[in-house]
């Protein structure tokens, strides 16, 4: 059954390897939970838009057996839309096919009905309706360097994608490949990492290739961007031109996650793991990372969180909301979930068992109703 | 002209109005792709179940006729006679 939710109402939507669950709570400490809706479907990428007075759940949902597609739900997932022919598709002469939707991402305030994806193979899309159907991003996709991209382990694809208040700087982040930043809204792109390493390469400071696994924008410092890498966690302050190591004082620069406060300048957050030869919360301890003075020094927070983990927390399995004080939430590939209405210094269990948790989003939404799922 | 009919598996037949069975008119032969150019021509989103966007088939779809895997056969191109049935089956896959 469904459960009545009053105004400023908590959501939490949950992508897993084989559904998708909806989670609200009035205080981001007791959480009901619903679904799953599109059972054995992987949920990769969420975007929860609440521009324009409603709020629109968009999905990126892949079946092992029948592909990938887009559904959106402007009802709190009661019912889900897919548009017939594909809000994803490449275009004829591209002889490509979508493999895996990575990233759906509203843009800002002042531009509605703009949505943002990424894409494996390696490819940015852009929305102008509200992410019914997208086209495909010319000017990176014809890149001179696109042959040269490489897949991480989970595929090849850009996954984080970053837009400047103006609309003009728009970075993305790819695996493998690097940051790369176009300063006219999209059009053209240029790589962009200085100073970050690739250990693994001959050169290991090439102009691209980096495998950087998170890019997040500072909220209140323009051109100052974050970054976590495949080891190394970075901070750009001059719109991505160099990068500086912000590394010291993590127990470990390797992760996926990478996070930044909703309004408040220099505060950001990351989830360490031990690597290459382990991929594990340093020495079995789950611990969030947070910063408040633009990585110059860390604090660890791990308070509620359990005494023994062993699951990694994916790139975007984690997100914060837009409250104030914001709140912050995680997954892991053991199927738990965590919520933090406190910035991180204490965390609330929100599931358990889950499948393997992909991706995370969190809005405050007006007065609403979560329906059960329709059907599983 | 005959016909060639087309058996969907459970999962997908909620994309096909709630039927099993699709047919597509045949004169003589024609190719497994043809067919599913017909029989999903009212029902795109089933097309891109079965087919990405390039026109292959999804890598975990298999299609039967007449007791063959079209993979085993000329894939897309496998022609197909009119009273033939094509079988479309999810293959074990996942985990």
């Amino acid at each position: 059954m469904g459960f009545m939710a009053t105004p400023e109402t908590y959501l939490l939507v949950i992508g897993t390897k084989k559904g998708l669950w909806l989670a609200t709570s009035q205080d981001r400490k007791q959480w009901s939970l619903s679904g799953p809706h599109f059972l054995m479907s992987e949920i990769p990428s969420i975007g929860i838009d609440t521009r324009d007075g409603r709020t629109r759940i968009m999905v990126g949902v892949r079946s092992e057996h029948w592909g990938p597609t887009v559904a959106h739900s402007d009802d709190l997932g009661a019912t889900w839309t897919e548009p017939e022919q594909g809000a994803i598709k490449f275009p004829d002469g591209t002889d490509a096919a979508v493999e895996r939707i990575w990233q759906i991402h509203p843009d800002a305030e002042s531009r509605p009905g703009v949505v943002w994806a990424g894409a494996e193979p390696i490819s940015v899309w852009k929305s102008t309706d509200g992410g019914e159907h997208f086209e495909l991003n010319r000017g990176l996709w014809d890149h001179p360097h696109r042959s040269e991209w490489g897949a991480g382990y989970g595929g090849a694809a850009a996954h984080s994608i970053v837009v400047n208040p103006s609309g003009d700087n728009v970075h993305i982040a790819m695996s493998t490949g690097g940051v790369y930043r176009s300063l006219d809204g999209g059009t053209s792109w240029e790589p962009r990492n200085k100073g970050i390493s690739a250990y693994f390469m001959p050169d290991p400071n090439p102009e691209f290739g980096q495998c950087v696994h998170k890019i997040a924008a500072d909220a209140a410092v323009e051109g100052r961007l974050y970054a976590q890498n495949h080891h190394g966690v970075y901070r750009s302050d001059d719109n991505a031109e160099s990068w500086q190591s912000i590394a010291e004082g993590l127990p470990a620069d390797f992760g996926f996650v990478m996070l930044t406060h909703p309004r408040r300048a220099g505060t950001a957050w990351v989830v360490p793991l031990k690597a290459d030869g382990e991929r594990i919360p340093p020495e079995g301890k789950l611990a969030v990372h947070r910063t408040d003075d633009a990585g110059d020094t860390w604090k660890r927070l791990d308070a509620g969180l359990p005494q023994s983990e062993y699951n990694a927390v994916l790139r975007d399995a984690a997100a914060v909301d837009s409250a104030e004080p914001a709140g912050v939430y995680f997954g892991t590939r053991g199927g738990s979930v965590y919520a933090s209405a406190d910035e991180g210094e204490t965390f609330a269990e929100v599931a358990s068992h889950l499948p393997d948790v992909l991706c995370v989003r969190a809005a405050v939404v007006a007065d609403a109703t979560v329906p059960a799922p329709a059907s599983a | 002209m005959g016909e060639i009919s087309v058996v969907l598996p459970s999962v997908l037949q909620p994309l096909a109005g709630g039927q099993s069975l699709l047919t597509a008119p045949a004169d003589g032969t024609v190719t497994v792709g043809r067919v599913l150019d017909s029989v999903t021509g009212d029902y795109p989103v089933l097309a891109r179940r079965l087919r990405d966007e390039t026109g292959a088939l999804r890598r975990y779809v298999n299609i039967y006729v007449n007791g063959d895997e079209v993979r085993r056969l000329q894939g897309l191109d496998t022609e197909v006679a009119a009273g033939q049935e094509v079988l479309i089956i999810q293959s074990v896959a996942g985990g």
